[in-house]
């Protein structure tokens, strides 16, 4: 009986050691928005299921935080060859592993073996992982990542990995920051493999990151702790996702300081949580662009003059205010002036009905009946498109334009529009990797025989475009390639293949005692160097 | 009562394969296939959409899809999530827990309130007690529950920060292992001072969201019920032999008022089920309501057809206890089968 009494006493006087012990721990609470897929970025898409794998891992290169520019991760230093075909990293000496939940103690600290180990996973059908979680790598292939790499081989030591190209791409750079090239432990991978639970390399994730991962219970929150790897140990000690679907809801939980940090807010509770004192409303211009896209290859919009005067017809002020509701800027360019290359020269199209209508008659067009494509979904660079169509379709009525307005079910609209079965419509593009190529090659491309690829919405195709876009490809020189950027946005301007709505607004709401956070124009949520006061 | 019982079970076979049947094609209704739906402004090139469709079964025929669904599920097994890729079974009976903790917290909430609630309205009707709580009960009835659960979490825990506001655990001082998923009980077996308490903190207000509308339901079912017994001439009889108000309506009317509280308790449950689906979104509390809402987003077919498929499993079960237990309460039922 005594017995049980001491181990009671022992038993409470260390629960409650533990208690006090989590009062000291500094931990921030960040509201998410949904269940992660897994934890390994190179199978997902979703910004939820990488903000969630991103606290435990590092990839060669990554953002700076809260800006697109690359700097040096994992890899301390990279050289390219003269003829841009070979790539060669150095990674840094001493980078320490996690240990994983699972019982995992790293042996080694990072070698060439696991860079080559967690491209070779998405590039090869045969690779003992490649099947693992339904692997589908949709980023590697989407990047173009298998027509642009030759071998991924190590070099001279075990800190040297050498990048083999197929042909010159400046970019790709940029495309290793991103999420899918994450590098995970290949010794870990070899360790679940032996113990024939290999499903666990996506559930349990094991990397350098500045957190370790320690729990995750579906739908309701995941755990990390703070790691003392390479980039040093982060300021606070536990990092918890709360995830929280309802953005109600999530400013209710940083009201009462339940968490920290939130995601998403809704855009109606935007003007009530800036007078809230105990939360600051961070604010960024968003890497994306919403456009009204006229299809080149349908008459009459194969003549420039007539889609200058279908820009010069839409009032997008009124849009910025209603459809957007203030969150947003109105767009000159197809890139957001927060990218390196950004034309601050190019005028914007003057709103101009008279005009508009007097340019229509002088192209000959007469009695003009057309669709407005818009899209079936919420999307973050256009918030409300039924609206946006209905607004537009006023404005083209003022200068005698008659529209209908056409949408379908999401998948078959993109696919249709790809196709160019529309007139006119409205799509638009959130940045991958923050490279001008991820804006001007994908949403204006065309193939060498000159036909548009599929993301090139309006179907417009420009000779002295696309052999400006392809040689900024193919030169590492950024000063260069920024030169080349800004022809290509003056040619855009001049032949307005397309009007460019807006770039809308991101913000996040945070409580006043959290120190350095950033957010990030590529949507990113990092705590790596967060402070709580 | 066995042969009763096994008429009942007969009778849901029909309805399971029915069941079965239509969740296969009504998930299929739905525009948009899981590997578009998923796929951003970039879209998917036709020959991977190709490559993933065939990965994933889709290219099949949809009659021969339905007979693998179907030859699955009499051999127990409900697929495989094409999101987690982890089985449906598991993927359901790991949020189960929290949706019964907060429907079975709910359920009772609305009896212990509901029942006297309606004993007290009758035997005072039309009085001011009477008026109060239907004019409560009515408000209740009709109070959409996003709108109820906002209004509280802004009253209780932002105003007066009497209540947390969403979630089961204070995430910052507390952290235990999901040994049977019910907060209530693993908190306890955590053995962390103050947990239980945390958790049933954190009930309170999802509890009291969910069980508003079933306490409506069952206060006034319990009225009227109650006004009808206490009409019968066994009630006037037993005040004639002189026994008290307190007695003839606690004892003699309400055992025989509760029977028809008890099959609205019973058809309650499908209405929690579907309730809790809003509570656990504003809640974000980690059940299937807000798992099935996510599957239909995703186009998730096999977690959405064994979703539905478990709760009307469940939905079931629980119409057939009731019953049983309605044959309990009164023999005549029983006896007249």
């Amino acid at each position: 009986m005594k017995i049980r009494i001491l181990l009671g006493a022992a038993l409470l006087a260390s629960s409650m050691l533990a208690a006090n012990a989590a009062e000291a721990a500094k931990t921030l609470v960040y509201c998410s928005e949904g269940s992660p897929e897994n934890f390994t970025p190179a199978i997902n898409t979703t910004g939820t299921s990488f903000d969630a794998a991103r606290p435990v891992y590092n990839r060669l290169v990554q953002f700076t935080p809260g800006t697109t520019e690359v700097e040096p991760a994992l890899a301390e230093s990279w050289t390219v060859s003269p003829d841009g075909l070979t790539i060669t990293f150095k990674l840094r000496p001493g980078v320490k592993f996690h240990s994983g939940v699972n019982g995992f103690t790293p042996t080694r600290d990072l070698t060439a073996e696991d860079v080559i180990w967690s491209f070779d996973r998405q590039s090869k059908p045969d690779h003992p992982y490649a099947k693992i979680s339904g692997g589908s790598f949709d980023y590697f292939n989407d990047m173009g990542m298998p027509d642009l790499l030759e071998s991924i081989t190590k070099g001279d030591d075990d800190l040297t990995v050498i990048f083999k190209l197929k042909k010159p791409n400046a970019p790709i750079i940029a495309n290793l920051a991103m999420d899918f090239a994450a590098i995970q432990s290949a010794e870990y991978a070899r360790y679940l493999l032996d113990k024939g639970t290999p499903e666990q390399f996506d559930q349990i994730p094991v990397g350098t990151g500045s957190f370790e991962f320690v729990a995750y219970q579906k739908d309701a929150v995941i755990r990390f702790k703070a790691f003392d790897g390479w980039a040093g140990k982060p300021k606070i000690d536990n990092l918890v996702y709360a995830i929280t679907p309802d953005a109600t809801a999530r400013y209710a939980k940083l009201k009462a300081n339940e968490c920290q940090v939130m995601i998403a807010p809704n855009p109606a509770d935007l003007p009530e949580i800036k007078k809230n004192p105990d939360v600051k409303v961070l604010e960024q211009a968003g890497l994306n662009i919403g456009y009204y896209a006229m299809n080149n290859l349908k008459p009459p919009f194969d003549n420039r003059e007539v889609r200058k005067a279908f820009a010069m017809a839409v009032d997008r002020d009124a849009i910025l205010k209603e459809v957007y509701q203030g969150a947003g800027q109105k767009a000159t360019n197809l890139i957001p002036p927060t990218m390196w290359s950004y034309d601050e020269s190019i005028e914007g199209v003057e709103y101009n009905p008279e005009k508009a209508k007097k340019m229509l008659a002088d192209a000959g067009v007469k009695d003009l009946k057309i669709d407005i494509w818009w899209m079936p979904v919420q999307r973050p660079y256009n918030p409300n498109a039924k609206r946006m169509a209905e607004m537009i379709q006023a404005d083209l009525a003022r200068i005698g334009v008659e529209s209908t307005l056409v949408s379908y079910e999401w998948g078959e609209y993109r696919k249709r529009m790809q196709a160019g079965e529309h007139m006119t419509g409205m799509l638009g593009w959130t940045g991958d990797n923050g490279d001008p190529d991820n804006f001007f090659g994908v949403l204006l491309g065309c193939n060498s025989e000159g036909k548009p690829n599929s993301n090139n919405i309006p179907k417009w195709c420009n000779a002295k475009f696309q052999d400006v876009v392809n040689r900024a490809v193919q030169i590492t020189d950024q000063n260069e390639r920024a030169k080349l950027y800004k022809e290509a946005q003056k040619i855009q301007a001049e032949e307005m293949p397309q009007l460019n709505i807006a770039h809308s607004t991101v913000y996040e709401p945070i409580r006043t005692n959290v120190k350095g956070y950033k957010v990030s124009p590529l949507g990113a949520h990092e705590f790596q160097n967060v402070e709580l006061e | 009562m066995i042969r009763f019982l096994l008429r009942r079970l007969a009778l849901t076979i029909p309805t399971f394969i029915a069941l079965m049947f239509i969740t296969f094609v009504m998930v299929r209704l739905v525009p948009g296939d899981p590997i578009e739906v998923r796929r951003g402004e970039r879209g998917i090139s036709p020959e991977r959409l190709a490559q993933l469709r065939h990965e994933m079964g889709l290219d099949q025929p949809v009659w021969k899809q339905f007979l693998d669904y179907a030859n699955g599920l009499l051999h127990g097994d409900f697929g495989t999530s094409l999101v987690s890729k982890s089985p449906v079974l598991h993927e359901f009976f790991t949020l189960f827990p929290a949706t019964v903790e907060l429907t079975l917290t709910a359920m009772l909430f609305a009896v212990v309130l509901g029942v006297p609630a309606g004993v007290i309205a009758a035997s005072r009707r039309g009085g001011f007690y009477d008026q109060t709580l239907m004019g409560l009960a009515l408000t209740g009835y009709s109070m959409p529950i996003f709108w109820w659960g906002l209004i509280l979490v802004l009253v209780m825990s932002n105003t007066l920060g009497l209540t947390p506001v969403s979630g089961r655990t204070d995430l910052i001082n507390y952290f235990y292992d999901p040994v049977t998923g019910f907060a209530l009980i693993d908190s306890l077996l955590s053995g962390q001072e103050g947990a239980f308490g945390d958790a049933v903190h954190h009930l309170i207000l999802p509890m009291i969201v969910l069980g508003t509308l079933p306490l409506a339901v069952i206060a006034r079912m319990t009225r009227s019920s109650m006004l009808e017994v206490l009409e019968e001439d066994y009630v006037r009889t037993a005040r004639a032999k002189g026994l008290s108000w307190t007695r003839v309506v606690g004892v003699h009317a309400l055992r025989n008022a509760l029977i028809p509280v008890v099959t609205v308790i019973g058809l309650q449950v499908g209405g929690l089920l579907a309730g809790a689906v809003l509570t656990e979104t504003i809640f974000s509390w980690p059940g299937v309501g807000k798992w099935l809402i996510e599957s239909i987003n995703r186009r998730d077919y096999p977690a959405l057809q064994g979703g539905i498929m478990l709760i009307a499993t469940i939905v079931i079960i629980v119409n057939l206890l009731v019953d049983m237990l309605y044959g309990l309460i009164n023999p005549r039922i029983r006896h007249a089968r």
